[in-house]
């Protein structure tokens, strides 16, 4: 049977592969979609445990659905924001590449 | 759900995910993200959350993803020359990658719960769009609206970034 704990590692393994992403690549729109990985795999831990906690009368809690609706805008928001950085970046330097961006490196 | 289709589409956002990072092809990429994301939709299907695999389908591999490849397309960006290596940061970086999975598994492990199935649900008389609505519009009004307050500011924002500034 399937239970909370397999919902919960696919979970976690999608969380470190987006961690991976963000830490080895340095195409900087890679990293966004690595990004995006990581919130969709917190979505998914949110998800199991509404299906997991149902309510006295047998129905869903839908509380943590909300808050993965709320989840989604904020990420698509913060995608349109940080591609436009990127563009407003690529216009600057002509790169994408994380190496190439150091000037505030310590 | 059946545990052939959890494994099916557990794997296919697995592999796809993992797809996502190996590709040296911006292109490739995104399309994996896509096939990923579509994954993750049917498990959200599979946990009775259809509105919110609904949303994901069609804010995830719609609207975000047609974003992603137009970025792409509009800096005409290649794949990554193969360039040498550094090993030793790239096996660091895999490194904590490896340790957060483990420390995540062995979290999971220690969770009595983790290991319970799902309870079963009784039929409800209304629709699962009609449910999300109502606890969104009443108990989660305000931050409902801060959301779209949210939005507008990254509209304008993008605009504002977006804008070759005239000299």
């Amino acid at each position: 049977m399937i239970t909370l704990g397999h919902y919960l590692l696919v979970s976690g393994v999608l969380f470190s592969i987006g961690f991976a992403g963000v830490m080895l690549r340095r195409n900087l729109i890679i990293i966004l979609m690595s990004l995006e990985l990581m919130l969709n795999a917190a979505n998914l831990s949110l998800v199991a445990f509404s299906r997991f906690r149902v309510d006295s009368n047998g129905l869903l809690n839908y509380n943590a659905q909300v808050f993965v609706f709320f989840i989604i805008t904020v990420a698509a928001a913060e995608v349109a924001v940080g591609l436009a950085i990127l563009v407003a970046l690529f216009r600057a330097r002509q790169t994408t590449d994380v190496k190439d961006i150091s000037a505030l490196k310590f | 759900m059946s545990p052939l289709l959890f494994w099916l589409f557990a794997s296919l956002t697995v592999i796809f995910g993992a797809a996502v990072v190996i590709n040296r092809n911006p292109v490739a990429s995104a399309l994996s993200l896509v096939v990923s994301f579509l994954g993750l939709a049917a498990l959200f299907m599979s946990l009775d959350a259809y509105f919110v695999g609904i949303i994901q389908v069609l804010v995830y591999a719609g609207a975000v993803m047609v974003l992603f490849l137009f970025i792409v397309m509009l800096l005409n960006l290649q794949a990554e020359e193969r360039r040498r290596i550094n090993w030793v940061a790239t096996a660091g970086g895999a490194g904590v990658a490896i340790i957060l999975l483990v420390q995540i598994a062995l979290t999971i492990g220690r969770f009595d719960a983790a290991r319970k199935t799902f309870p079963p649900l009784s039929e409800s008389t209304t629709d699962d769009v009609r449910n999300i609505g109502a606890t969104l519009f009443r108990n989660y009004n305000l931050p409902f609206q801060i959301i779209g307050v949210l939005v507008l500011v990254a509209t304008i924002g993008v605009v504002l970034l977006s804008k070759r500034e005239s000299r």
